[in-house]
């Protein structure tokens, strides 16, 4: 007879074993992907791209952002961006396609923690590839080099995770229709448009018409890479709200993947079958 | 059938009839393109105008002019979408599992074949929407349509095309070595989306980079002055002989890279 204290206890260590066991072989798995894994950091070059024509225009200077800040706002768009993004469905769509699924199933351990794990440990991999990069930045730009106050990174941080959580959440959503059709991967091409779009990877959302920045402020898009990034840059903007927005989005898409995954799991009859 | 280009013709038709076959199958992902491309094109537009508020202009080029640039991005990722993606990415596939060896041994060209195998209709709503774009922003800046006007818009497109696809070759062709490089295709799609905007509207160092080395440059902006009467006939003859070099590299390159395949497990 133990006590319930001590079963929670020893609850909590198993959980830890299994986190630690999940992110270590997820982690040595990743790591044979190091070239892709640079690939696809090289692949998020958009916010260099769209900096280069907003310090040529004027209409950079006609937003208030001199060269410094859009400098200084565009890398964080970069870096941030490394760090909220999220590839759910495709892995998903292969796994119930190729009958993976099934197996893992069976396992005490709902699939979506082993995607977690992949995905962090993805990122892990990813921080020495971001920060040459950035460093690699600051040695062509010197004139933009900046240090966030202590106050900004941990906010930075808060969010960037939060943010990643909040697309790994979309993500997840989405794969859950996968159970409906074998063909999600198309719509994830949809998603992606507004994740480039709105999300402010391209242009800061204060650029954006007021009427239509109103409008983007109601969705989860800005929140993935503008309120980050914007913390991290030293722009204004506002953190409580952003905050209750993260928490808001977070919390109502759990509850709706939780609920898609138990209608869905129950149609799932494993591919072939 | 001994004429060589009467073979590679009939091989072509039958390699496409058989791929737009297979394509019917799938209906309802075409009309997802199509919400794709609009939609896409939508994001595109809104990023565009932000730079043309209160009377301000992309590097000298007005709205209309930076339309047909636009335009022309729109219709080269309609064949990327289309030719380009489709076929390249087989040979990644080849290489892994070895079936690279029966491309070899067919009595075809290797990069015809590799090339041409396949044809998908997904490029083909933003093909369309590209097109029009281009025809409608250039009527809206006030061309003036001539003959040579539009011979010289096709010259510019067709090298353009080929500049596009001896990309997407070179960096497939390096799969031979490295095997899984579709991940630096993405990195060259990115790359080129640049080409969105006129290339006046980079600052200079860039500007030279994408001429001189990544020539993004030869693919929309040469093609948007072509069509907007304003190409020189120096740009027009460098445009073509970029075209040429990039093609032939691209071949010289292939057939460099198959010197080094081993084939599968070897």
């Amino acid at each position: 007879m133990s006590s319930p204290r001590v079963s929670s206890l020893h609850g909590l260590g198993h959980g830890w074993r299994v986190a630690r066991a999940l992110f270590a072989s997820q982690y040595a798995l990743m790591l044979e992907y190091r070239a892709e894994i640079l690939m696809w950091a090289l692949s998020g070059l958009v916010p260099f791209i769209m900096l280069a024509i907003w310090i040529e225009s004027p209409a950079g200077a006609a937003l208030g952002m001199g060269p410094t800040q859009l400098a200084r706002y565009f890398l964080a768009a970069f870096v941030v961006r490394q760090f909220t993004i999220a590839w759910v469905m495709t892995v998903f769509e292969e796994d119930a396609l190729q009958g993976r699924l099934s197996p893992m199933l069976l396992q005490p351990l709902h699939p979506f923690w082993r995607y977690l794990a992949s995905h962090l440990a993805e990122q892990a991999i990813r921080l020495p590839f971001v920060a040459l990069i950035a460093s690699l930045f600051f040695l062509l730009l010197p004139w933009a080099f900046w240090l966030p106050t202590p106050q900004r990174a941990l906010l930075t941080l808060a969010a960037t995770l939060l943010g990643f959580l909040l697309n790994f959440l979309i993500q997840c959503t989405m794969a859950c229709l996968c159970f409906w059709s074998d063909r999600v991967n198309a719509l994830e091409r949809l998603i992606y448009i507004p994740m480039l779009f709105l999300s402010g990877t391209a242009a800061p959302l204060e650029a954006f018409p007021p009427a239509l920045r109103r409008l983007v402020e109601w969705t989860p898009f800005p929140l993935l890479v503008n309120f980050p990034a914007q913390l991290l840059s030293g722009g204004e903007v506002p953190i409580a709200a952003g905050f209750t927005a993260l928490a808001f989005w977070i919390t109502g898409l759990f509850l709706l993947m939780r609920l898609l995954w138990r209608i869905g799991v129950k149609r799932y009859g494993a591919m072939g079958a | 059938m001994g004429n060589p280009l009467g073979r590679y013709l009939l091989t072509l038709r039958r390699l496409w009839g058989t791929a737009l076959a297979m394509q019917f199958e799938y209906q309802a992902n075409l009309l997802l393109e199509v919400a794709a491309a609009v939609t896409n094109l939508l994001g595109s537009l809104l990023l565009l105008s932000l730079f043309y508020g209160g009377g301000r202009a992309l590097g000298g080029w007005s709205w209309s002019q930076a339309l047909v640039v636009l335009g022309i991005y729109t219709l080269l990722e309609g064949i990327t979408s289309t030719w380009l993606r489709p076929n390249l990415s087989t040979i990644v596939g080849h290489v892994q599992q070895g079936t690279l060896d029966f491309v070899l041994l067919k009595p075809i060209d290797s990069q015809f074949w590799l090339s041409t195998n396949r044809i998908s209709l997904m490029g083909l709503p933003e093909i369309f929407t590209g097109l029009g774009l281009m025809l409608w922003a250039a009527g809206r800046a006030g061309i003036r349509t001539t003959p040579w006007l539009l011979i010289q818009t096709l010259l510019m497109l067709l090298a353009s095309g080929l500049i596009l696809y001896s990309l997407w070759f070179l960096v497939a062709t390096t799969s031979i070595w490295f095997v899984k490089t579709w991940n630096a295709t993405e990195v060259l799609r990115v790359a080129l989306s640049s080409g969105r905007y006129p290339i006046s509207a980079f600052p200079a160092p860039i500007r030279r980079l994408f001429t001189m080395v990544l020539p993004v440059a030869f693919l929309t902006t040469v093609p948007a002055e072509a069509l907007l009467g304003r190409l020189t006939m120096p740009w027009l003859l460098l445009s073509l002989a970029v075209a040429f070099l990039c093609l032939a590299f691209s071949r010289a390159f292939w057939q460099f890279a198959l010197r080094f395949y081993t084939s599968a497990s070897s």
